[in-house]
């Protein structure tokens, strides 16, 4: 177990590594911090003054990989990739670009509570209500239920998220006045400033996944260990319950796990729109005003969080199924 | 003689039909590609979309023919060197030209006839707030008042007719070729149809053939003397925006999910095909690549395409140039960044292939490696290769929309519907409230993705023999009766 554990690491570190020096070669190699100057201040009628002024006041007026004018280590270390990209890895992420925005490790040790508290209970919540809805579906399978819940889940997905958000917002905060339009206020008041959206973030991603967990119920339960377990007399319930629902767990866990790291970044239209201030917000502004620190930085904790979540993933499925071993 | 454009991505849809004509043609000549395709067509809703699909097809390959109309000599200049329009027009524009020219000045409800924001007018030497006329929109009513409602109801009338007179004649003509290919008198092709007895569920398709035809002849009639959807804050059509919107969704949908096969395929089945070191880098890479969140992955690159385009404008001519040019690196981008889901999948399946007889016999034989994957292994996983394509097309369509909203999409000057939806956002929060541009760019886009997600439902259960999709069928009456 620690051995694999330790493997994951050290692969993840890798990875993490390679994350790093793609972001790296995008950023400085593909267009030079001179390029990126000149669309931050504006235009083409910018002096080179100005270029210069801006990247000694950000440091991308060092060399590149190494500095042949420092001694000693400082040869390695007085460098832009290592300040802007190795030492991404002690989690120190240096200035955003533009002029107001301040320092980034700040901002997103604020942030990342707001993001938390509103794709965790969204994680949790779209687990269930997806589970549930998938069986009763197939608790009723080739009803008229079933006919008309998988319909409007074709139809539920072929939707897209932005038109959940612009409705719900408007019906639910506009006509009916049932919620705050958006912002977001600290402590306990943050419930109602999250509730709309992250209901409407269920109701936008229940379509596909009822659609996919029905599949897979109905894929466990023409297996044989459903016919004994009803053969000997035991109720649909329970069949579905303990025998068929414990039994999809792997898959379930394999598809809601692999958009964990999703939904703590791919909230963002949501945060964006209901004015949250989380990371998503962060990353949609940081685009707008086309920072491409801050877009750096969270592309690295981006793939750090979808590499956790895939560690967490091997370690659930070891909890769903006793079988299964690491190693 | 009008100077043709010749834009990124016009080429690429052109050439991508001509994939599509030439793969149409070997599916007739391979009699198991023709049941794998009957499968899908036996499926009723797969059926029945992939008319809407066709209909969107066709007005995409409209709107990729451009051009740039020669601007009338100016007057007193003899032997002037020809001069053309800025402005680049596609055949589609020019059969709606209509609806490009009949400009309000502002917003305007569907079918209204006047204005939506009220105005000081002198009206018999009296300063009134009304809404004022439009300029286009019903201009043709004396006293709308009191013409506006028959008038509307003879549009409707006539345009039912119209679309019914179609309809008709195209299931007549279809009948007709099936009599025909089947030899039988055309009132027995009718009515095993009509009875649901063929295999292909034509009855389906007629239905959906009649509904396309009423809804669409209404439709022109209404838009022909009003504003159907009416128009945005510029006074521009809605409904022709959202014509124009279908193309970029299947610019994107298209283009994109084919810029991710040539690297996942040639990947995939080397990583397969070869194992040992290759397929750790290849693995390696895709895991690294799918580790960052896509949306970012996207904007990090899309922000570098800007720069990009920033550095060399002398890539383009026009506006309309360097958009283009946006939406197809954009499509690049999204090829690049998208080939890691499919790379996994062919990767796993070239292992299973490169261990069967077949290839171990053509290993034993001496075949070259580059041959033996060529032709054992390319031809067995080509069916992932569609049902991928096939599913991704709906999904990128839903993306692009995010993408627009979050900034990194297509340019703001190109019709879109994540463009589309961005503005509605705003004129959502307005009172009394706009909706219409937001409710036409729904309906267009709902409709194309659910058309989209049942054709690859239908593709999906054609081809992949173990995918068990579970279709809900309802049980017939009497079984559930019991």
């Amino acid at each position: 177990m620690s051995g694999y554990l330790l493997r994951r690491i050290v692969y993840g570190a890798l990875i993490l590594l390679g994350v790093n020096l793609f972001t790296f070669f995008l950023f400085f190699t593909v267009n030079t911090p001179d390029d990126m100057a000149r669309l931050n201040l504006g235009g083409k009628r910018v002096t080179q003054q100005a270029v210069e002024k801006w990247k000694v006041e950000r440091g991308y007026d060092k060399p590149l990989y190494f500095n042949d004018k420092a001694q000693g280590s400082a040869q390695v270390t007085d460098t832009i990739f290592w300040e802007r990209s190795v030492s991404l890895f002690a989690l120190k992420f240096g200035r955003a670009d533009s002029e107001s925005a301040g320092d980034i490790g700040h901002e997103v040790a604020g942030r990342m509570w707001v993001s938390l508290q509103m794709a965790l209970p969204l994680f949790i919540l779209q687990v269930i209500a997806s589970t549930a809805f998938a069986l009763l579906l197939v608790m009723f399978r080739h009803s008229r239920l079933d006919f008309w819940g998988v319909v409007s889940c074709v139809l539920m997905l072929s939707i897209s998220s932005l038109f959940y958000i612009i409705v719900g917002q408007y019906l639910f905060s506009r006509v009916l006045k049932l919620a705050p339009i958006s912002g977001y206020a600290p402590g306990l008041d943050a419930i109602k400033f999250l509730v709309l959206p992250i209901g409407l973030s269920l109701l936008a991603r229940i379509g596909g996944e009822a659609r996919l967990f029905r599949a897979m119920f109905l894929e466990e339960i023409s297996k044989d260990y459903v016919r004994t377990a009803r053969a000997k007399g035991l109720a649909e319930q329970v069949v579905l319950f303990r025998h068929v629902l414990r039994n999809a767990l792997i898959p379930i866990i394999t598809s809601a796990g692999g958009y964990l790291p999703y939904v703590f970044m791919g909230s963002l239209v949501f945060e964006n729109f209901f004015g949250l201030p989380g990371l998503g917000a962060y990353v949609i502004e940081a685009i707008g005003k086309q920072d491409f620190a801050i877009v750096r930085t969270m592309v690295f904790l981006g793939s750090l969080l979808y590499i956790a979540t895939f560690v967490l993933i091997d370690l659930a499925y070891t909890w769903a199924d006793p079988r299964v071993r690491l190693g | 003689m009008p100077k043709f454009v010749l834009l990124w991505t016009d080429v690429s849809m052109w050439l991508l039909m001509a994939a599509v004509l030439a793969y149409v043609r070997f599916i007739l000549v391979r009699p198991n590609l023709r049941t794998n395709w009957r499968k899908v067509f036996i499926d009723a809703p797969a059926l029945c979309s992939s008319l809407v699909l066709v209909l969107c097809l066709l007005v995409t390959l409209l709107d990729s023919l451009h051009y740039r109309p020669l601007l009338p000599p100016a007057p007193g200049v003899a032997n002037a060197p020809a001069a053309y329009d800025p402005r680049t027009r596609s055949v589609l524009d020019a059969g709606l030209w209509r609806l490009v020219e009949s400009r309000e000045a502002t917003y305007s409800r569907p079918l209204s006839y006047v204005g939506f924001t009220k105005e000081s007018i002198e009206v018999d030497g009296v300063v009134q707030r009304v809404a004022p006329r439009l300029k286009f929109g019903g201009a043709h009513l004396k006293d709308p008042a009191t013409q506006w409602l028959p008038d509307i109801a003879r549009l409707v009338a006539t345009g039912l007719a119209t679309g019914a007179v179609l309809a008709a004649v195209l299931s007549l003509a279809f009948l007709a070729v099936l009599a025909r290919a089947q030899r039988r008198p055309l009132a027995d092709c009718a009515r095993d149809v009509w009875q649901q007895q063929t295999q292909v569920p034509w009855r389906a398709a007629l239905g959906m053939l009649w509904l396309l035809a009423l809804l669409g002849g209404a439709a022109a009639a209404l838009a022909g003397p009003y504003h159907l959807m009416g128009t945005d804050t510029t006074g521009n059509d809605v409904l022709y925006q959202s014509l124009k919107s279908i193309r970029t969704a299947f610019v994107i949908g298209t283009l994109a999910t084919v810029a991710t096969l040539p690297l996942a395929v040639v990947l995939g089945i080397m990583a397969g095909y070869f194992k040992g070191w290759v397929d750790e880098v290849i693995q390696y890479v895709y895991t690294v690549l799918s580790s960052v969140p896509n949306v970012l992955l996207i904007a990090a690159c899309v922000l570098m395409v800007q720069v990009f385009l920033d550095k060399n404008p002398e890539l383009f001519e026009t506006g309309a140039e360097r958009a283009d040019l946006k939406l197809f690196l954009l499509c690049v981008v999204l090829g690049l960044t998208g080939w890691a889901g499919l790379c996994r999948l062919l990767r796993g399946e070239s292992l299973k292939l490169r261990e069967l007889e077949y290839v171990q016999a053509a290993n034993a034989f001496g075949v070259s490696h580059t041959r033996i994957m060529l032709r054992h292994i390319f031809p067995n996983v080509a069916h992932l290769m569609l049902i991928v394509t096939v599913l991704e097309f709906s999904a990128l369509i839903l993306y692009e929309a995010v993408l627009s909203y979050v900034g990194v999409g297509v340019d703001p000057s190109m019709n879109s519907f994540g463009g589309m939806i961005n503005t509605a956002r705003g004129e959502m929060s307005r009172d009394p409230v706009v909706w219409w541009s937001f409710a036409s760019a729904f309906g267009f886009m709902v409709a194309l993705v659910l058309a989209a997600n049942l054709f690859a439902d239908g593709v999906r259960d054609a081809f992949d023999p173990r995918a068990r999709t579970f279709r809900v069928r309802l049980a017939p009456k009497k079984a559930r009766g019991a």
